[in-house]
């Protein structure tokens, strides 16, 4: 392995040991695609502009199979003619390709019609000042061989866990940085530097001729705050010998605790629903229940987009607007959508900040542990995966793959599978009966493990 | 056909100054006596969208992209680079990353030539240009007037145009030059009804690898209009839907989805060689019932699915998965072709430049059988009529797959029914297609929506299927009863 050649070919370096610059070179990038909306004749415009490089390995069976070297860059501009919006991207960052670029948004615009929410958020509502520092960058100089003998040892460790783990879908190491800058007429313009690592491992295990797959995964914006590579890897055998022997269950309507990575998805659905495009758009589940009970009184869900090195932070949204760290639902009640200025304004409200999504949610944690869960759970349900989609965000209307364990008197029993779980969001968010301490999953959302009080179970 | 080839040297090439001189040292530069492949792949794609929405043309994008992905391949170890500058030493350095996976070694020297691709399923043209942008959303305007005009209840309609060229040449070791301009468009239309308080959307559209007219052609995209609206108005008088096992007749076309995740996933040559399926080893065994044939078809006339060459430079081609029952064969790559010792089936697909390239399925279907599907409908005494799906998944270990219903009726004594809520169906890979007790005669492919992800990469595909009577499928309603 020659790395002197790929690290020429790796020019994170450059973006790491000198982030200033690179940042400027970008911040003077937006400055040249508002000068030429402007002189195109645009009365506003906005554009962003993001470069990234990164090294991905991936190791089977103990031995590389894939090194890959990603090398991203694009930029993206709306002009708007008044009320006339236009919108067009590239890979290309040359200064040909501004023009050219520019000139796309600026001919579509002409096509367009006049939408009185269509513009830039207010300027008062910008990111203006000094940035707060989220603590997101932490560039890792890490060779391709460095990076092999981590997947590895991650490998080497669930393949070693058990004499059933028979087989190995690998292990992958991944390492990115990225700079990323935003601007617009009103003359704000913020940019910064961020970093992402990561390593996974997904091996199978076999029982009785039928075979189980399972990973498990650590993600940081610091080298230092990934989880033991050896860790990870007995933690993915864990699961996979967990899943051996699976069966089916009888159709019956039970309890259902859902383990607290899954039970993310049940907030996703929560966010997705109070999200300003789905409210003005009047398809979402929870149109129209601001101020209103959602959840049991016990329930407080927030976000922190300030959160240092969280893995969702910014101190601005999309729409270039600041950030701050809000409740949407206390005690229970619904009390803030998530807005950007343009369902803002569709809706005669201003913009939560949340162009682009919400950002490191949390649900405050409960007092048990998962044991006192499977307790409180007693004969039930203990769903650890969901399939497929099957969720209708306009009636809340639910129904998923699902496998787990079947669970009586608050002991697992055996592992199950080609099972469905359904129900209706709102009546499961009514029928919340606890949340777990049991937060255990890396990414950016933070929740216990959920317990709703029935749900229909199809099986056999 | 060498047209396409003259394109893409004109449009990707000749910008970045790129002759054959400079493609052989790149070439070359891949190359290593441990190298046992490798490949470039040049892109240039363009896109344009257009948004329609509260009866106005809201916003609209115009993408533009192009790259190279540079590979070289030892035994089973990959190196890959890619960039987005198309000049020289940009290149140059990419491919010494690339070739660095097999250890140092002296540059080869390859001299290049262009090859007519396999096929010509669609032409070489840039459907953006195929319409005024005054008249594709003049296009947008009658579409959400036709969905406003089919029925008082319609409260919001969404839609959206989408016309993507993309031309990609691919060089690959042995001097091989192949190119293929992909045209590729699309048609969406979301609507939401309301009635006394209850709200439900419904959801339609089509495209092919065509021009803009494709949707003109008998008014094809008022078709999709009408129909969203029309299962808009099924979903505001669904009741709840059963729960459990029970006898399932899925309708032609798009239920065809099922395929893809039963079977197809679990049939790309990656996860066999491997040997991480639950199809690995299974070759000439029976895994559905008599009469099944399922086909994966890279050469249907200007189908979503379709490919003239794969993103390694084969050219596709119709390949049996499952021939009267029998599991008769794998989709490939070049990579595990080769390592499987099997021949390459034009599978070797890729989201762009800047991913590797894996087995992919194309336009995945089941041959007709000989039932009227009247006739299988009757023959059910109490189940599930599923006609229209969202999407599925499949976890190809296990074989566990699920794909969701849209629109679902039940059969009471060999009749349709009420219409259903949707809801989940899931079942096993290797068993269900045993299942199949009736195969209707009304083979239908989909309206040209479908995408594939896998590994993180999104490719379209095509499914379909003639109406199927499958005994025994779990119906994931709310509804003991």
């Amino acid at each position: 392995m020659d790395n002197r050649n790929i690290d020429t070919a790796h020019p994170a370096t450059d973006a790491a040991t000198n982030p200033a610059e690179p940042l400027d070179r970008l911040r003077q990038k937006i400055q040249d695609l508002l000068a030429e909306a402007r002189r195109r004749g645009a009365s506003a415009a906005e554009a962003a502009v993001s470069t990234s490089t990164g090294l991905e390995v991936g190791v089977r069976l103990g031995e590389v199979e894939t090194v890959e070297h990603t090398r991203d860059q694009g930029l993206w501009i709306s002009v708007y003619f008044g009320h006339r919006k236009g919108s067009a991207s590239t890979s290309d960052l040359s200064m040909g390709a501004i023009r050219d670029t520019v000139e796309k948004a600026c001919a579509i615009a002409g096509h367009t019609q006049e939408d009185t929410c269509a513009g830039l958020a207010p300027a008062s509502l910008m990111a203006t000042g000094a940035l707060p520092d989220l603590d997101l960058n932490h560039p890792w100089d890490i060779d391709v061989d460095e990076a092999m003998r981590l997947a590895i040892a991650c490998e080497d460790a669930a393949r070693g866990a058990d004499p059933r783990i028979v087989n190995s879908e690998g292990a992958s190491f991944s390492s990115h940085a990225g700079l990323q800058v935003y601007g617009n007429s009103h003359g704000f313009v913020g940019g910064y530097p961020s970093t992402r690592h990561g390593l996974s491992c997904a091996v199978i295990g076999k029982q009785d001729d039928a075979m189980q797959r399972d990973h498990w995964w650590t993600t940081a914006r610091a080298p230092g705050d990934l989880d033991d590579p050896a860790a990870v890897g007995r933690r993915a055998a864990e699961r996979t010998l967990s899943r051996l022997g699976a069966r089916r269950l009888g159709t019956c309507e039970v309890p259902v605790l859902f383990r607290a990575e899954v039970a993310a998805g049940l907030l996703r659905h929560l966010t997705g629903a109070i999200h300003g495009a789905s409210l003005y758009r009047k398809t979402s589940f929870l149109l129209d229940r601001l101020g209103e009970q959602i959840l049991p009184a016990f329930v407080r869900v927030s976000e922190d987009p300030l959160k240092p090195r969280g893995l969702a932070s910014a101190a601005f949204d999309s729409d270039g607007v600041a950030t701050r760290p809000k409740d949407l639902v206390t005690d229970g009640v619904l009390s803030s959508y998530l807005l950007d200025h343009y369902s803002a304004c569709k809706l005669g409200l201003q913009s939560t900040g949340n162009a682009g999504g919400a950002r490191n949610l949390s649900v405050d944690l409960g007092d048990l542990d998962r044991d006192g869960m499977l307790r409180a759970l007693g004969t039930g349900l203990y769903v650890t995966e969901l399939m497929g989609q099957g969720v209708n965000n306009v009636t809340g209307d639910y129904s998923r793959g699902a496998s787990g364990f079947w669970v009586e008197n608050g002991e697992i029993c055996h592992p199950v599978e080609e099972i469905t779980i359904a129900g209706n969001l709102l009546d499961m968010y009514r029928g919340l009966v606890a949340i777990g301490n049991d937060c255990d999953f890396p990414g950016s959302t933070t929740t216990g493990s959920w317990l709703i009080d029935r749900m229909m179970v199809a099986g056999e | 056909m060498n047209d396409t080839l003259a394109i893409a040297r004109d449009r990707i090439l000749t910008p970045a100054g790129l002759g054959d001189r400079e493609l052989d040292r790149l070439v070359g530069a891949l190359q290593s006596p441990a190298i046992d492949a490798a490949d470039i792949y040049f892109q240039s794609s363009r896109l344009q969208s257009w948004v329609l929405e509260d009866g106005i043309i809201k916003d609209g994008n115009f993408h533009i992209e192009q790259g190279a992905g540079l590979r070289a391949v030892a035994g089973e170890k990959t190196g890959f680079a890619y960039s987005d500058e198309l000049q020289f030493p940009a290149l140059q350095q990419a491919a010494g990353a690339a070739r660095a996976i097999a250890g140092g070694g002296h540059a080869g020297r390859i001299r290049i030539s262009g090859v007519p691709v396999g096929h010509r399923l669609y032409a070489p043209l840039d459907p953006i240009g195929t319409l005024d942008d005054a008249d594709k959303v003049a296009l947008l305007h009658r579409v959400d007037a036709e969905a406003r005009r089919a029925d008082p209840r319609v409260t919001q309609v969404v839609t959206s145009l989408v016309a993507v060229q993309d031309t990609v040449l691919v060089i690959s070791d042995d001097g091989r030059m192949s190119a293929d301009v992909r045209p590729l468009v699309r048609l969406n239309v979301n609507v939401v009804v309301e009635q006394d308080g209850r709200r439900e959307q419904g959801h339609s559209g089509g495209g092919a690898r065509r021009d803009l007219e494709f949707f003109l052609d008998g008014d094809r995209a008022m078709g999709y209009a009408r129909e969203a609206v029309r299962l808009a108005l099924v979903s505001l008088e669904a009741e709840a839907a059963p729960a459990g096992s029970m006898t399932v007749v899925l309708g032609a076309g798009w239920p065809g989805v099922l395929l893809h995740e039963a079977i197809g996933h679990g049939l790309e040559g990656d996860f066999n060689r491997k040997g991480t399926s639950a199809f690995a080893g299974r070759l000439g065994e029976r895994v559905a019932a008599a009469g099944v044939t399922v086909v994966d078809d890279g050469t249907l006339p200007d189908r979503r699915g379709s490919l003239n060459i794969d993103d390694e430079g084969t050219p596709t081609q119709c390949t049996t998965l499952i021939e009267d029952g029998v599991l008769t064969g794998y989709m490939q790559d070049r990579l595990n072709a080769r390592l499987m010792g099997m021949p390459t089936t034009g599978n070797g697909r890729r989201e762009s430049y800047a991913h590797l390239p894996m087995p992919r399925m194309t336009n995945t279907y089941m041959l007709a059988g000989d039932r009227d599907p009247a006739e299988i409908i009757a023959s059910v005494d109490k189940g599930l009529y599923a006609v229209n799906f969202g999407g599925g998944q499949v976890d190809i270990t296990s074989g566990k797959f699920t794909f969701s219903a849209s629109e679902a009726y039940l059969i009471e004594n060999g009749r349709i029914g009420r219409p259903v809520k949707g809801a989940t169906l899931i079942g096993n890979g290797p068993d269900v297609l045993t299942r199949v007790s009736m195969i209707g005669n009304d083979l239908k492919l989909d309206e040209g929506v479908g995408t594939c992800g896998k590994e993180g990469q999104s490719v379209p595909v095509g499914v379909g299927q003639p109406t199927l009577r499958v005994d025994g499928l779990t119906v994931g309603g709310t509804s003991a009863g």
